[in-house]
C-alpha cells in the first residue's frame, strides 16, 4: 500500500529559533506587527509500507527530528 | 607507532590538517572514506567540514551512517573518539555526547580566533595543558550553540572566555549554554570540540595551543 505522508519537525517551545528571529525582524521592518515567528521543517514523501504509523514515527525519531531540540507531528493519507 | 583514523565523509574538508596535525604531534594518521573499517586503528577522529553539506541537522545524517556503529564500540572499549566542528555535531547527533548543536544565536557563519579557557584536564586529550590556561583557537561554524537540557551531563573541557580567562557573555560567540566550546563523555575517551585545534597546531597558523590536545592524545593512546 502507497501513503502520501507529511512530517513537521518544531523546536520545542521555549528554544531559541535565530532563523525564525530574524525572518520576524525583517517583517517587522516592512511593517506588519509580527511576533514569535518560528520556522519548522516540513517534509512530504511517498511510502510504500504496511505499517505507515510504525515507520513514520522510527524515521522521525531516527532521523527527521533530534528529539532533544525538536516535536514533530505527522499526517499519513492514502495515495489514490 | 600509535595510528589514528581520520573519517572522510562526504563533504568533509579537514581531514588533510587533521592528518598533518596528528603526525606533528608524534602520531601515525591515516584518512579513511567512511565505507572503510577501522579495526587496524587505535583511535579515531571526526574531522571539519559539512559532512552531507550540513542538510538536515549539521552531522545528522553522518551520524546514521553504519561506519558510526564501529566509532561507539570504540567508545564502548575506552578508546580515543575526537570530533572537530562537524565531527562534535556528528558525535552529539550519535548519541555518543549529550546535547546538540544550534544554529548560532545570531544565525551567521563564524570564522575567528576565540579564547577559551581549560577546564578539565582529566581526559586523554587535555592533560598537556594547565587547569584554568587560556589557550587560543579558531572557530569556523554556523551551528555551534551548544544545548544541553540539563548542563550537568556536560563534562565541560573548554569554555569561551576573555584573553584573561573570564567566562563572559561577550566572550561567547554563539550562545552556547555556559559558554561551552567542547565537551567530553563521562569517562572522558570521547571528546568534542568546537574550536579547531589543527588550524592551531603550527606557528606559522598563529598559534601552537591545539597541538598538544594531539600530542596529549598521542601520548595517551600509546599507553
Amino acid at each position: 500500500m502507497r501513503w502520501k505522508v507529511t512530517v513537521i519537525v518544531r523546536l520545542k517551545e521555549g528554544l531559541n529559533d535565530p532563523e525564525g528571529r530574524v525572518i520576524g525582524n525583517a517583517l517587522r521592518n516592512l511593517g506588519y506587527a509580527v511576533e514569535n515567528l518560528r520556522v519548522p521543517k516540513y517534509f512530504e514523501f511517498e511510502l510504500e509500507s504496511e505499517e505507515p504509523e510504525r515507520e513514520v514515527e522510527e524515521m522521525c525519531r531516527r532521523l527527521l527530528a533530534n528529539p532533544l531540540v525538536h516535536n514533530y507531528e505527522y499526517s499519513i493519507e492514502p495515495v489514490s | 607507532m600509535v595510528r589514528f583514523a581520520v573519517v572522510v565523509f562526504p563533504g568533509t574538508n579537514c581531514d588533510f590538517e587533521t592528518e598533518r596535525a596528528i603526525r606533528n604531534a608524534g602520531g601515525k594518521a591515516e584518512r579513511v572514506w567512511y565505507k572503510a573499517n577501522l579495526k587496524d586503528f587505535d583511535g579515531v577522529v571526526l574531522p571539519g567540514g559539512f559532512s552531507y553539506a550540513d542538510y538536515l541537522r549539521a552531522g545528522a545524517i553522518a551520524a546514521r551512517q553504519e561506519i558510526m556503529e564501529e566509532v561507539k564500540e570504540f567508545a564502548r572499549e575506552g578508546r580515543p573518539v575526537l570530533g572537530i566542528c562537524n565531527g562534535f555535531q556528528v558525535l552529539t547527533e550519535a548519541g555518543l555526547l549529550p546535547g546538540a548543536l544550534r544554529p548560532n544565536r545570531i544565525p551567521r557563519f563564524l570564522c575567528r580566533w576565540v579564547h577559551l579557557r581549560v577546564e578539565d584536564i582529566q581526559t586523554p586529550f587535555t592533560s598537556l595543558y594547565e587547569p584554568g590556561e587560556v589557550i587560543r583557537m579558531p572557530i569556523a561554524h554556523a551551528e555551534g550553540n551548544y544545548y544541553v537540557d540539563d548542563p550537568s551531563k556536560a563534562r565541560v573541557v573548554f569554555q569561551y572566555s576573555d584573553e584573561k580567562g573570564n567566562v563572559t557573555e561577550k566572550a561567547n560567540p554563539n550562545g552556547s549554554v555556559l559558554n561551552i566550546a567542547a565537551i567530553a563523555s563521562e569517562r572522558g575517551n570521547v571528546l568534542g570540540t568546537m574550536p579547531h585545534p589543527e588550524r592551531a597546531s603550527d606557528r606559522f597558523l598563529g598559534s601552537e595551543d591545539g597541538l598538544r590536545l594531539f600530542r596529549s592524545m598521542v601520548e595517551w593512546a600509546k599507553k
